[in-house]
């Protein structure tokens, strides 16, 4: 946690709090259009086999969101072990001219995505080492949040709820800890809906919200995409000015007491 | 000879053949790609020296939308 205007990643200051996916869209105009409604400066991407018998001169996401205007975060969504992880960010690094900054996700399970905590610690260990900046997509779990950051991780990011679900923060109790233990960003990853989550992961003391289904999969994905940039703008203004304390009831009301009309 | 690109069997007429030769015989000079061959990645620089022989395993990435 950390009360810094600007989000500071592996040394490097963001004015916006809110990171974006790039898929899910029904096409690049309609990716560009919604991140630039978010604000967005890091967008994630993911490292696929290329299409070989693709026409030449096929629109790619790289010319809708040019690398030099972006900070691009790619993943290892799909990947289901360390090994897998770590060959596909090496390929990315070469894929982006040396670029070091990656989102680290291995998962345990096709039906639900839930994250394993045991290759992504393992996948941690070997990218810190080769010098890469690893932001790490986890489990709500204290503990695991730790120690990937004792390995060097340079931004924790556990999930609200399961990926894709939109079933908002399922346990503010957990992230609050997480992010009381931290002295590295925690972020919000995965299972936001709506921006009233966002804006909720903000108030709990949260770096930063990325998302990608809560934009791309609303109704209106550019609408949303603005929603969430003014929430997470909302949430943070709102953890730092610091909310009054909850009581059940209050004996002082906002109006003055003396000065009533009376009868009689 | 036969190069395995992205797990699929692909023949060519040619005997000796460098990555950049490939490149431009997939039609995929204009994209933004990475390379693995046999496991190992081949950085860009190198791809007009790197020769590739019958049987070769590559890998080729690009970077496409995702979350």
């Amino acid at each position: 946690m950390s009360k810094n205007k600007q989000l500071n990643i592996a040394g490097k200051d963001y004015h916006s709090r809110l990171l974006v996916g790039t898929g899910k869209y029904k096409d690049f105009a309609e990716t560009r259009a919604a991140i630039d409604a978010s604000g967005a400066q890091i967008i994630t991407v993911a490292i696929r086999r290329t299409n070989i018998g693709q026409t030449a001169g096929e629109p790619s996401l790289l010319e809708f969101l040019p690398p030099e205007e972006f900070t691009y975060l790619p993943n290892t969504a799909g990947c289901y072990s360390a090994d897998d992880a770590v060959r596909t960010l090496r390929l990315a690094r070469e894929l982006l001219d040396g670029h070091n900054l990656v989102k680290l996700e291995v998962l345990g399970d096709p039906r639900t995505l839930y994250p394993n905590v045991i290759e992504t610690i393992a996948a941690a260990k070997v990218l810190v080492k080769d010098g890469f900046d690893v932001m790490v997509y986890t489990s709500d779990d204290p503990i695991i949040a730790k120690q990937l950051e004792d390995i060097g991780c340079c931004a924790v990011m556990p999930l609200a709820s399961l990926i894709g679900s939109g079933m908002g923060i399922l346990n503010p109790w957990n992230l609050q800890i997480i992010i009381e233990n931290a002295k590295i960003p925690v972020l919000v990853d995965a299972g936001v809906g709506c921006a009233g989550d966002a804006a909720i992961a903000m108030e709990l003391g949260c770096d930063g919200v990325l998302m990608n289904t809560a934009i791309a999969s609303a109704s209106d994905p550019i609408m949303m995409a603005g929603a969430m940039r003014k929430a997470i703008e909302a949430g943070r203004e709102s953890f730092l000015a610091g909310r009054m304390p909850k009581k059940l009831y209050s004996a002082s009301p906002s109006s003055p007491t003396s000065g009533l009309i009376t009868s009689g | 000879m036969i190069i395995f690109i992205n797990g699929n069997v692909k023949q060519f007429d040619n005997e000796k053949m460098t990555i950049s030769a490939l490149v431009v015989t997939l039609n995929l000079t204009e994209k933004r790609l990475a390379i693995e061959k046999n496991g190992e990645i081949v950085p860009r620089s190198q791809f007009s020296e790197a020769k590739l022989q019958d049987g070769d395993k590559l890998e080729i990435v690009g970077a496409v939308g995702g979350g």
